[in-house]
């Protein structure tokens, strides 16, 4: 039904009217900004639980032929109503972290211009207005990453994060163009999947490759990290559940396009999974709270991707969900030790959980739910993506399977870290990136709390009362549900993992110390990435603008000094030559003159002698011509 | 109607004259502020009376030199009526950011006034002649700001260099026009004949000269590569205002006349050598962005932006002259895109060329390292820059992302490799300005301490920000709801198409 348009368009304005507003005022609105940062994101959550429940759609012309539409439909209703809430949930947990010596109003302005970014992406159904969104999701990472401005380490961070999600979104802007050659002119995200054969694939690999670079997949997990550079609330709603989800999102919405393409369903679930052992391993072996989560992160989103590309959109909107929940919490629980502490590495965080109870106890709940222990919700969700998996072959799932005993072991290992009783020499690593406060914010707390209890609880998602109409209302209705062996032997593998790790605790990975320092340092990714592209670029960046100096511009200058040479020369004819041969004319009549002058002597016998000689050559001529 | 717009200036300029230089400086530069509101306003005017579905509007047709085929023909459509209302706006906003002046100011107000009359005036000529008269006496009104208003010793060097090179070009497009009018029966010079005959149809090899005497003359005032070395000296020489108008309006002359004239003129050839521009164009785009990222001087960098932002217009039009089945949707969009370029490009980089001179006016250099941190002292400085930038670069939200969309959609269907490599301009661009601001204006504070620097950074005073923040608020809401633009443009894109095809 596409009743109520104007909710639609209300749905993303509201947030990214009052974020635009705040932004500007800045420091102005220093004492307000935090409540009325998290008022409008109270408002944002009632409209997007209305829109959830009305599903309104609208189109308005955007350019020739393509419209701007949003429709909040199953899949779109349930992503706003998880961004909504977890955006709240951030923003009032942040009016406590974010201190009134920063610039409140700019930071919470920009956190609700980025909500309503997602929001604009997630119900967008054209693919020019889902760009819109997307890019704009990337400014406001860019400036959020780089909110510490002082410091250019977070702003140089901020640049590789924004850099390296753009140059995967040129895809998108490919795709657009092909999308367009292939004859569906509207660029509505239903119809790509109707392109014409040679730009069908070219539409596909660029949804997948910029699907890929927002959701931080192998290889461009890099930006990630260097993410982590931000305050933490960013990296609870940004690179935890929302914008590294839009990926995922984009390639759920688009499964019908991977399927189309042929070989889009299989790269898809092939790079999900491979990211999401790959680094599981590399989030096992951080040392630094949240490079272990964003790490976390990335592979967590790889079972999404697995899920979108082995079909199973139920299965991954599931997992998205739960995920969103259930990291954001923990980079809140990071973010209040880092404020309290002033540190994130896990060694200097020994008994943190202990020293704050309730944020450990939250994290506690976070980290048991993130290992996929039952029965809380991972364990569940990521069941559903398995079994799509298993679909799709036996290797596969196997990987897929791996990859969650592997998120067992890293998050045991994080809870190994801050569970225990507080060491004696504690005091001593604390306060290495900032001062810290040695006190948790009340106000935080109930957001804490909250997205414990939604992580712990959204398993019901994949229960037999709730998916199936979620199935429904996503058309997915076709998808089974996980085998019960398949939850059985998931559970199993995942307390095996967990005691082990719990067992074996800070004796490191029994793997060479040369292989654990390449995945400390995500698979040197970075480094590659600037080796392979950054240096090049930036060389034959110098090398053309020399070029251009040297040889371009020399080039017409010589061309102007051989036009003054070419009139130098001319001056020199027309002087030398030209006047020459005037002047030497004018010599030759003075010299003829000067001859005619010789037989004026003014001697009569002379006049006679001329006389005679020309009556006789007159007479010759008259004898002649007769 | 139009000729009132176009001589206004003019007019006004010689009532200045009269006026003796020792009156303050305030009457001559609010003179200029109350002529240019006109101005616009009647632009707008003429904008609202306009309908996209005729031809060419608000026509005056009067005889001029009736033995060569000459007449003063003017009108405007859904082509060169947003370029006009972009000169408007330019010239208003560097008039008011002109509050500033005082190095011979009545001079100065008089010599602009008079390169308003005529920039307005090429973009409402419909004769070869008029337009050749008034591209002309553009870059000789530009040579005498760069000249007299410039900075250091250099400026008159570039000036020089500017005159020569685009007058150079200017002089190859009149042998092309001249080449157009013995083509066709009766001679005559007037535009709109001359696309309704379409004279070189047929005629190979002259038609390939003419058009490349013609693109060679719009190609040194565009600039593409390899013709385009005279642009970044200009504009590091130029003054603030001088620059803004160059780059802003000037360059739009060369683009402008491949869409009104190239193109329409001589389909068949532009047809044959499409590729050609396509070629061109997207050498421009990477070269200069390129280029630009090697920059350490700020105002040489977004220079050689221009040329980047240049070269997609190229690509599109380009683009649109290679005919493939079931293409026009994708050619119209192109062409639309490549003219919200024309104007997205004047606004942004009109506005980063005054914000550039914001910056040389409080530390006395252009170069980036000299400054850091710029955002503790100045924060609206800085927010507005980060504005300008993000526009520039291709951020949805404002118009520069309007303007690209369209291009790269609609090139990609016929010019799909050179496309993809283009759309990695882009990214370039996005490395080169997130470095500017983050050397400028993030970090730790430091201030360049040179002669004539204040000791403290003053933060943009309301002068400036009266005549930068509208043309960015412009560019936003031509970003946000660009129909109100597209709804001029799309027709003529449509009808230029249509023409390029037969």
């Amino acid at each position: 039904m596409s009743s109520l348009p104007w909710l639609a368009w209300l749905l993303p304005a509201v947030p990214l009217a009052g974020g635009a507003g705040l932004a500007v005022a800045g420091t102005r609105v220093n004492a307000a900004a935090p409540r009325a940062g998290a008022a409008v994101g109270v408002v944002t959550l009632v409209l997007a639980c209305a829109a959830a429940g009305v599903r309104p759609s609208a189109s308005a012309p955007l350019f020739s032929g393509i419209a701007a539409g949003v429709r909040v439909d199953g899949l779109s209703a349930v992503l706003v109503v998880t961004v909504a809430a977890v955006t709240l949930a951030v923003l009032v947990f942040a009016a406590g972290d974010v201190g009134p010596g920063e610039n409140r109003g700019r930071f919470f302005g920009l956190m609700l211009v980025f909500a309503g970014a997602m929001l604009v992406t997630v119900t967008a159904t054209t693919l020019a207005l889902l760009l819109m969104g997307w890019e704009m999701m990337g400014a406001a990472s860019y400036a959020l990453i780089g909110f510490w401005w002082r410091e250019p380490r977070r702003v140089t961070a901020a640049s590789v994060a924004f850099l390296t999600t753009r140059a995967a979104d040129l895809g998108l802007y490919v795709a657009a163009g092909a999308a367009v050659a292939g004859g569906v002119g509207g660029l509505t995200l239903a119809g790509l999947p109707r392109a014409a054969p040679p730009w069908l694939d070219v539409v596909t690999a660029g949804v997948v490759l910029a699907a890929f670079g927002k959701s931080a997949q192998l290889p461009l997990s890099f930006w990630l990290s260097r993410a982590m550079e931000g305050p933490s609330p960013v990296s609870a709603l940004l690179h935890s559940a929302a914008m590294v989800a839009a990926g995922a999102y984009l390639l759920l919405r688009t499964e019908p396009l991977l399927a189309a393409s042929g070989w889009g369903e299989p790269a898809v679930a092939w790079t999900g999974a491979a990211t999401a052992l790959a680094l599981g391993l590399v989030a096992v072996a951080q040392a630094d709270l949240k490079q272990l989560l964003a790490a976390s992160t990335c592979a967590q989103v790889g079972f999404m991707v697995l899920a979108a590309g082995a079909g199973g959109v139920a299965g991954g909107v599931m997992q998205l969900v739960a995920h969103a929940a259930v990291k954001s919490l923990l980079f809140l629980a990071a973010g209040a030790w880092l404020t309290a502490l002033g540190t994130r590495q896990l060694g200097a965080l020994r008994g943190a959980a202990r020293q704050y109870p309730v944020v450990g106890a939250v994290f506690t709940a976070g980290a048991l739910t993130l290992a996929g222990l039952p029965p809380a919700s991972l364990w569940a969700t990521k069941d559903a993506v398995l079994a799509a998996a298993l679909h799709h072959g036996a290797a596969l799932y196997a990987t897929g399977l791996a990859a969650a005993v592997v998120s067992a072991v890293y998050s045991i290992k994080a809870l190994w870290y801050v569970c225990p009783p507080v060491p004696a020499g504690a005091a001593s690593g604390y306060d290495t990136e900032r001062p810290g406060t040695r006190r948790i914010a009340r106000v935080g707390v109930p957001a804490l709390i909250f997205l414990a209890v939604a992580g712990a609880t959204l398993g019901v998602l994949a229960g037999p009362a709730v998916a199936g109409p979620l199935r429904r209302a996503l058309g997915a209705a076709g998808e089974a549900s996980p085998a019960w062996w398949q939850l059985t032997l998931s559970a199993v593998l995942a307390l095996a993992a967990s005691s082990l790790t719990w067992w074996r605790g800070a004796s490191g990975m029994p793997v060479p110390a040369a292989v654990g320092g390449w995945l400390g340092r995500w698979l040197d990714l970075e480094r590659a990435a600037v080796l392979l592209v950054a240096r090049p670029v930036v060389a034959l960046a110098g090398f053309l603008a020399a070029f251009d100096d040297q040889v371009l511009d020399r080039a017409v200058s010589g061309l102007a000094r051989g036009g003054l040479a070419l009139a130098r020369s001319a001056a020199r004819l027309d002087d030398g030559g030209i006047d020459e041969v005037v002047r030497a004319v004018a010599a030759g009549a003075r010299r003829l003159g000067q001859l005619a002058r010789r037989p004026q002597t003014g001697q009569v016998y002379a006049y006679y002698a001329q006389a005679a000689v020309a009556f006789a050559v007159l007479a010759l001529i008259l004898i002649f011509v007769r | 109607m139009l000729s009132a717009i176009v001589f206004l200036p003019a007019l006004v300029a010689a009532v200045l004259l009269a006026i003796p230089a020792r009156a303050p400086r305030a009457v001559f530069i609010w003179a200029w502020i109350g002529v240019s509101a006109a101005d616009l306003a009647l632009i707008i005017a003429a904008w609202a009376g306009y309908h996209p579905s005729g031809g060419f509007a608000w026509t005056e047709d009067l005889t001029w030199i009736p033995g060569a085929g000459v007449s003063y023909h003017v009108g405007v459509d859904g082509l060169s009526l947003p370029l006009l209302a972009l000169t408007g706006v330019l010239f208003l906003a560097v008039a008011v950011y002109s509050l500033r002046e005082t190095r011979q100011v009545k001079s100065y107000v008089c010599l602009f006034l008079f390169l308003q009359a005529v920039t307005l005036g090429l973009f409402t000529a419909l004769d070869l002649i008029l337009f050749f008269v008034y591209f002309d006496l553009s870059i000789v009104g530009m040579f005498f700001v760069i000249a007299g208003w410039g900075h250091g010793p250099q400026a008159r060097a570039a000036a020089t260099k500017f005159f020569l090179y685009t007058f150079t070009g200017s002089l190859a497009l009149l042998l092309g026009f001249i080449g157009l009018y013995l083509a066709v029966r009766p001679h005559t010079f007037d535009m709109v004949t001359l696309i309704r005959a379409n004279p070189l149809a047929g005629r190979g090899a002259y038609g390939g000269l003419v058009l490349l005497a013609v693109a060679l003359g719009l190609a040194i005032k565009t600039p593409v590569v390899p013709f385009h070395t005279w642009l970044p000296p200009a504009h590091t020489e130029a003054p603030a205002a001088g620059s803004a108008i160059l780059a802003g309006v000037l360059l739009k002359m060369g683009t402008y006349g491949f869409v009104r004239i190239a193109m329409p003129m001589l389909p068949g050839t532009w047809r044959r050598y499409a590729v050609a521009f396509v070629v061109v164009g997207v050498v421009s785009v990477v070269y200069g962005a390129l280029v630009a990222l090697a920059q350490a001087s700020f105002k040489r960098m977004i220079a050689y932006t221009s040329v980047n932002h240049m070269g997609y217009i190229l690509l599109a039009v380009g683009a649109a002259g290679i005919l493939a089945s079931g293409s026009a949707q994708a050619r119209s969009l192109a062409v639309t895109g490549a003219v919200t370029q024309m104007v997205s490009h004047g606004l942004l980089t009109g506005a980063l060329f005054l914000l550039s001179g914001v910056l040389y006016e409080r530390g006395r250099t252009y170069d980036m390292a000299a400054y850091s941190g710029l955002a503790g002292p100045a924060p609206v400085f800085a927010a507005v820059t980060a504005v300008a930038a993000f526009g520039s670069l291709g951020l949805p939200g404002l118009s520069g992302f309007i303007a690209e969309f369209q291009i790269f959609t609609g090139s990609l269907a016929t010019a799909a490799v050179a496309t993809a490599i283009a759309v990695t301009g882009i990214l370039i661009t996005a490395a080169l300005f997130l470095r500017a601001l983050q050397q400028v204006f993030l970090g730790p504070l430091r201030v360049p301490g040179g002669p004539g620097t204040p000791a403290a950074l003053r933060d943009l005073t309301a002068r400036e920000a009266a005549g930068i923040v509208p043309l960015l608020a412009l560019a936003v809401v031509i970003g946000i709801v660009p129909r109100f633009l597209l709804d001029l443009i799309e027709p003529a894109a449509r009808t230029l198409t249509h023409l390029v095809g037969r």
